[in-house]
C-alpha cells in the first residue's frame, strides 16, 4: 500500500463484497499512515490486529486474529519482502506495479489459504526461476 | 527506474500491451475513469476474438483493472475460458484472474468444476499447483464436496511441493465442507509425520487452526504434538505447537505437568541464542518464540491451579522464570518487544499479581514513552500494582501525565484509570483521603474531559462514607462553587461542570462544617447559575434551601434576628429567577421553597423562632445504597404488590381483562377502606416512624425525600393521594457498612496487619518446607475480611439448551468451524465406507444395469 492510499496489492482470504474490501482499506490506511516509526508495527482493529511494516514508500500490512503471534507474521512480511527483492533483482514499487502477476505469484508460494506455506528463502525463490522457465 | 525483462520475444509482446495499459493510466492521471473506460471496451473487444493469446492478455489487463478497484464480474465466462487453456502461463492468467474476483455467487464456478479435477490430476505439477492455490481462494461448498476426494488423494502424491498445497487447502474445504474432515483425518495425521520438514509444517498448521476451535477433539493427538515439539528445530512449527498446546492444556491437566519442563528448557536455551542472536542480527522473530511459550506458561499454570490435583512443585518457579525473561524484553529497546512484554505480564497480573509487582519501576518507566499504545499497556498494569505506599506517587506520576498529555481521548483514559486505581475494592488503598479529594479537585481542572460525572461520583462517595473528612471536602466544594471558570467551562452533559453538582451537594448536606455559609449561599444563588444544566440546577435550589436552614439556626442561635430576616430576604429576591426556569425540576422546587421562605418571614417578622423547625426538614442521616438493596427488602405480611390500588378499568374493555377484574375485586376495596381510616393522629404517628427509619434507611441520593418532607409538613399543603406502605418493621439491608466503622476498621486492619505480617512469614516459611505449592495469595497485602460493602451476585446469563459459551463466534450465525466440531475418534469405521460411496457412484455411472451390487454397496 502506498502512502497517498494506492493499493498496490491486495490479497483477500476471508469472503468479503467489493465496497466492504474498499472500506477496510481505506480505514487500514488511516490506522497505519498516522504512525510513525516510533510506534509498535502492531494495531489492533475492529476485531483483529494489524501487523505492518514500511519500507520506503510502501506499507506492507498483514490482518491477523488477536490470538497469532504477531512476531512471526512481522517476521513472515520481511521474508515476503526479501524473496521479492531476490526475484526481481533489487526490487521497487514499479517492479511490483507492472508485474503483478508475478507478484502475486510470490504470494502464493509463501501464503497459502490464510498460513504461512513456505518460510525457506532459497526453495521459493527456486520455485519460482521454475516457474519462469515455463514461460 | 529501469525495469528488466528477462522473457522470451513472445512474452514481450504480451508484456507490452500490459505494460502498456499501466503506463497508460498513470499518464492519464486526470481523466483515469475516461481512460480507462476505453481501455475495457477494447478489452470486451479482445475477448471476443478467438485466439487464446489475445484473451489471456485481456484478462491480465483486466485483473490490473480490478485490483484498481473496478468490477469485473463480467468477464467470468471468459475468465474460465482463459483458465481451461493448455498453456501454462495463460492458465496461470485466467486462475488469478478467478481468485481476485469469483466469490459464492458467481455462477460459471459450477463449469469449473471438471477443469480444477483435471488440472488436480495433470501430471504437470505446475497445473496442479496453480489450481490448488487458485482453488483456494475461491472454492465452494458445491465445489469442495466435488473436490474433496481428488484433493486427498494429492495429499499422498510423490512431489511434496504439491502435497504442501493440499494439505493447506484442505484446510478451506474443510470449512466449506465439514462432512469431508472425517475421511480426511487420517491422511492428515499422516502428514504429520511426512518427511519433508515443509509438509510437516503445513500439517501441523492445519491441524493448530482446527484444534483452535475445538480443541478438546484433538487431545488425543496431543503426544504426538509432544514429540514434535521436542523434535523438531522450526521456530514457525514450534510456535504453531505450543499455541495449540495453550489451547489443550486448559482441558487436560496432566498434560500441564507434562509440559513444564520442556518448555522450560526451551526458554532457557532459545532465548540465550536467541537473543545473543538477535542483537547481532536483529532477527526479530526468533525473540517472538518467547511469547507464546510465556503465554503457554501461564496457561500451563493457570490449569494446574484451576484443576484440583495440585502437587505441582515448580510452578512457581517456572513463573518467575518467565516473568524474568519478560523484564528483558520489556528493558529492550525495541517498541515491538516492549509491547509483547507488557502485554504478557498483564496476562501473568491477572493470575500473578505478587510476581509483578516487584517490576514497578520498570512499568512506570514505560509510562513515559512516546508510544500511546505502550502507554495504554503500562496503565493496564499499573491497575493491579497499586499498594498503599506507592498509591500517591503512582497517582503525582499520573497527574503529570495529565498535564501534558494533548488530546482528549488519551486525556479521558488517564482520568478513568486514575480514579479507577483509587476506588479499587472500596478505597482499599488510599490511606489519606483529603489527598484524594484533593486530587479530584485538581481534576476538575481539566477542560473538555467526559467524565465530568465520574468525578462527581467520585466526590459524593468519599463524603458520604468518610465521616472524618466531611469538614475538609465540604470547604473544598465551597472554594469550587465559588469559582467563576467552572460556570463559564463546558456546558454539555457529563462535561466538567457536573462537579457544580457534587459540590452542591456536599455543600448542603454537611452544612454544618462551613465556615461561612451565608458565602456559599450566596454563591449559590447567583444569577449565573442559571445557565447550567437543569439538574444541577435543581440540586443548586435545594441545597440552597439546606442552607437556609443552617444559616437560621446559626444567627437564631446568637439572637442575630436581622442577619436571618436578611437570608430571607435573600433567598426571596433570588429564587424567582429559578421559578421562571424552563427545567420542570428546577420549577417546581423553586417554587416549593419560595413559598416556605415567604412564610417563614412573615414568622419572623413576628418574632417567632423558627429555626428548629425549618432544621427539622432535613433532620437525618443519608447513607450508600447497596445496588441490591431495593429487591432485598422484605414484603410485609398482608401486603399484595400484585393487588388493585384503584378500581379495576371498566368493564367495557376487552374480555381478557374480565378474570383479571373478578379476581381481584375485594382488594381495592380493601384497601380504600384502610385509606379512609387514617386520621391525622396516625398520619403524626407515621410521619414519626418514617422519620426514624430513615435514619438507618436507604434511600436514593437524587434527594427527593427531603421534598416529600416539605409537602407532609409544611402546613396548608394537601396530602399527596399516593397510598403509603407503611412498613411498621424497620428495614435491615445485610452489608451496608456505617461510614465511621469503615475508618475504624482501616485502623484496626493495620494495626492487625502489622501483628499478622510476623505470623505469616513464619507461615509461609513453613509452607514452603512442605513442599506444597498451595495457591499463591492473589490479593495484594490486605488480610482483612471486610465484608464487601455492596453484596454482588453475579448474575449468569441464561443461555440456551446446549450452547457453550466458548462456541460464540461473532462471526456469521453459520458458522463454519462450529459445523467441525465433531468427535474425530469414531471416524474409524465410517471413513472407509464414504470413499467406497463416492467410488462406487462413478463405477455406477460406467456399469449401467448392474445395479445389484452398487445397492450392496451403498448400504
Amino acid at each position: 500500500m502506498h502512502v497517498t492510499l494506492l493499493t498496490r496489492l491486495a490479497k483477500w482470504y476471508m469472503q468479503f463484497d467489493d465496497d466492504e474490501k474498499q472500506k477496510l482499506i481505506e480505514e487500514v490506511h488511516a490506522v497505519v499512515t498516522v504512525r510513525d516509526a516510533k510506534h509498535t508495527n502492531f494495531v489492533e482493529f475492529r476485531n483483529f490486529k494489524i501487523i505492518y511494516r514500511r519500507y520506503a514508500g510502501l506499507y506492507f500490512c498483514i490482518c491477523v486474529d488477536v490470538t497469532d503471534n504477531n512476531l512471526a507474521y512481522l517476521e513472515g512480511i520481511h521474508n515476503f519482502v526479501e524473496v521479492l527483492n531476490e526475484y526481481f533483482h533489487n526490487v521497487c514499487e514499479l517492479d511490483l506495479v507492472f508485474n503483478f502477476y508475478k507478484v502475486y505469484t510470490v504470494v502464493d508460494e509463501m501464503f497459502l489459504a490464510g498460513e504461512i506455506r513456505e518460510t525457506s528463502q532459497t526453495k521459493v525463490l527456486k520455485q519460482l526461476l521454475m516457474l519462469q522457465s515455463l514461460e | 527506474m529501469a525495469l528488466k525483462i528477462v522473457k522470451g520475444s513472445i512474452d514481450r509482446m504480451f508484456d507490452k500491451n500490459l505494460q502498456d495499459l499501466v503506463r497508460g493510466i498513470r499518464n492519464h492521471k486526470e481523466d483515469e475513469a475516461k481512460y480507462i473506460s476505453t481501455c475495457i471496451d477494447e478489452i470486451k473487444q479482445e475477448l471476443k476474438q478467438d485466439n487464446i493469446a489475445v484473451k489471456a492478455n485481456a484478462v491480465c489487463k483486466l485483473t490490473y483493472l480490478q485490483m484498481l478497484g473496478y468490477d469485473i464480474s463480467w468477464a467470468a465466462f471468459n475468465i474460465v475460458e482463459v483458465m481451461s487453456s493448455s498453456k501454462f502461463t495463460y492458465k496461470r492468467i485466467g486462475y488469478l484472474a478467478a481468485s481476485q474476483c469469483f466469490h459464492e455467487g458467481t455462477d460459471v464456478i459450477m463449469l469449473t468444476t471438471n477443469q480444477i479435477r483435471k488440472d488436480l490430476s495433470s501430471p504437470n505439477q505446475y497445473d496442479t499447483g496453480v489450481a490448488l492455490t487458485g482453488l483456494s481462494c475461491f472454492v465452494t461448498p458445491d465445489l469442495a464436496r466435488d473436490l474433496a476426494n481428488d484433493i486427498m488423494t494429492l495429499m499422498s502424491h510423490t512431489k511434496p511441493y504439491i502435497r504442501k498445497k493440499a494439505v493447506l487447502i484442505m484446510y478451506k474445504v474443510f470449512l466449506k465442507y465439514p462432512e469431508s474432515l472425517r475421511p480426511a483425518f487420517p491422511r492428515l495425521k499422516e502428514k504429520l509425520e511426512d518427511p519433508d520438514p515443509g509438509v510437516q509444517s503445513a500439517a501441523v498448521n492445519v491441524i493448530c487452526e482446527l484444534a483452535r476451535r475445538n480443541p478438546k477433539n484433538y487431545l488425543s493427538l496431543a503426544p504426538l504434538f509432544f514429540k514434535l515439539m521436542t523434535s523438531s528445530t522450526n521456530n514457525w512449527v514450534l510456535i504453531k505447537i505450543i499455541k495449540l498446546f495453550g489451547a489443550l492444556t486448559p482441558l487436560e491437566p496432566r498434560l500441564g505437568k507434562k509440559l513444564i519442563e520442556p518448555l522450560t528448557n526451551l526458554i532457557h536455551s532459545r532465548l540465550v541464542i536467541t537473543l545473543h542472536r538477535a542483537s547481532v542480527e536483529k532477527n526479530v522473530c526468533l525473540i517472538g518464540l518467547v511469547l507464546p511459550i510465556v503465554c503457554v506458561c501461564v496457561c500451563v499454570s493457570n490449569a494446574v491451579l484451576i484443576s484440583l490435583s495440585s502437587g505441582m512443585p515448580n510452578h512457581s518457579a517456572s513463573i518467575q522464570l518467565c516473568v524474568q525473561k519478560l523484564r528483558i524484553l520489556i528493558e529492550d529497546s525495541d517498541q515491538n518487544l516492549k509491547y509483547l512484554g507488557l502485554l504478557a505480564m498483564s496476562k501473568i497480573l491477572k493470575t500473578h499479581p505478587k510476581s509483578v509487582q516487584s517490576h514497578k519501576d520498570l512499568i512506570l518507566q514505560c509510562l513515559d514513552d512516546k508510544d500511546e499504545s505502550i502507554r495504554l499497556r503500562a496503565l493496564d498494569l499499573l491497575y493491579g500494582m497499586v499498594s498503599k505506599k506507592n498509591l500517591m506517587e503512582i497517582v503525582k506520576k499520573l497527574m503529570l501525565h495529565v498535564d501534558k498529555a494533548e488530546g482528549t481521548t488519551y486525556r479521558d483514559e488517564l482520568l478513568t484509570k486514575i480514579i479507577d486505581i483509587c476506588s479499587q475494592s472500596n478505597y482499599q488503598y488510599i490511606t489519606n483521603f483529603e489527598w484524594y479529594i484533593s486530587i479530584l479537585v485538581e481534576l476538575t481542572r481539566l477542560e473538555g474531559t467526559r467524565h465530568g460525572h465520574l468525578i462527581a461520583s467520585q466526590m459524593l462517595d468519599v463524603a458520604i462514607r468518610v465521616k472524618a473528612i466531611r469538614g475538609f471536602a465540604v470547604a473544598q466544594m465551597a472554594m469550587l462553587l465559588d469559582s467563576g471558570h467552572l460556570l463559564t467551562g463546558n456546558m454539555q452533559r457529563n462535561g466538567i461542570c457536573e462537579v457544580l453538582y457534587a459540590a452542591a451537594w456536599i455543600c448542603g448536606e454537611f452544612s454544618e462544617h462551613l465556615d461561612d455559609p451565608m458565602q456559599t449561599l450566596e454563591a449559590m444563588l447567583r444569577p449565573k447559575v442559571a445557565s447550567l444544566p437543569g439538574h444541577i440546577q435543581a440540586v443548586y435550589v435545594q441545597n440552597a434551601a439546606k442552607l437556609f436552614a443552617t444559616v437560621l439556626q446559626k444567627h437564631e442561635g446568637a439572637t442575630d434576628s436581622q442577619a436571618a430576616q436578611d437570608t430571607s430576604q435573600l433567598l426571596i429576591e433570588r429564587l424567582p429567577l429559578f421559578v421562571q426556569s424552563a427545567n420542570l425540576e428546577v420549577q417546581e422546587r423553586a417554587s416549593c421553597i419560595l413559598q416556605l421562605v415567604k412564610y417563614i418571614q412573615k414568622l419572623q417578622q413576628k418574632d417567632v423562632e423558627v429555626a428548629e423547625e425549618v432544621s427539622a426538614l432535613f433532620a437525618g442521616e443519608l447513607n450508600p445504597v447497596a445496588p441490591k438493596a431495593q429487591k432485598k427488602v422484605p414484603v410485609p405480611e398482608g401486603l399484595d404488590l400484585d393487588a388493585w390500588i384503584n378500581e379495576p378499568p371498566s368493564e367495557s374493555e376487552s374480555e381478557d381483562e374480565k378474570p383479571k377484574a373478578v379476581f381481584a375485586k375485594e382488594e381495592p376495596k380493601q384497601s380504600r377502606a384502610r385509606h379512609i381510616e387514617v386520621d391525622e393522629k396516625e398520619l403524626a404517628r407515621r410521619r414519626e416512624a418514617r422519620k426514624q427509619e430513615q435514619a438507618n434507611n436507604p434511600f436514593y441520593i437524587k434527594s427527593s425525600p427531603s421534598s416529600q418532607k416539605v409537602y407532609q409538613d409544611a402546613p396548608g399543603v394537601e396530602h399527596i393521594p399516593v397510598v403509603q406502605i407503611d412498613l411498621s418493621v424497620p428495614l435491615k439491608v445485610p452489608g451496608m457498612p456505617m461510614s465511621e466503622q469503615y475508618l475504624k476498621l482501616e485502623e484496626e486492619r493495620r494495626q492487625k496487619e502489622r501483628a499478622d505480617k510476623k505470623k505469616k512469614d513464619k507461615k509461609k516459611k513453613k509452607r514452603e518446607k512442605r513442599g506444597k505449592g498451595k495457591r499463591d495469595d492473589s490479593g495484594p497485602e490486605s488480610e482483612e475480611d471486610i465484608t464487601p460493602a455492596h453484596q454482588v451476585d453475579i448474575v449468569t446469563e441464561e443461555m440456551p439448551e446446549n450452547a457453550l459459551p466458548s462456541d460464540d463466534d461473532d462471526k456469521d450465525p453459520n458458522d463454519p468451524h462450529k459445523a467441525l466440531d465433531i468427535d474425530l475418534d469414531k471416524y474409524v469405521p465410517s471413513a472407509e465406507n464414504t470413499l467406497h460411496k463416492v467410488t462406487v457412484c462413478m463405477l455406477h455411472a460406467e456399469k449401467q444395469g448392474d445395479l445389484s451390487i452398487t445397492r450392496h454397496f451403498l448400504v
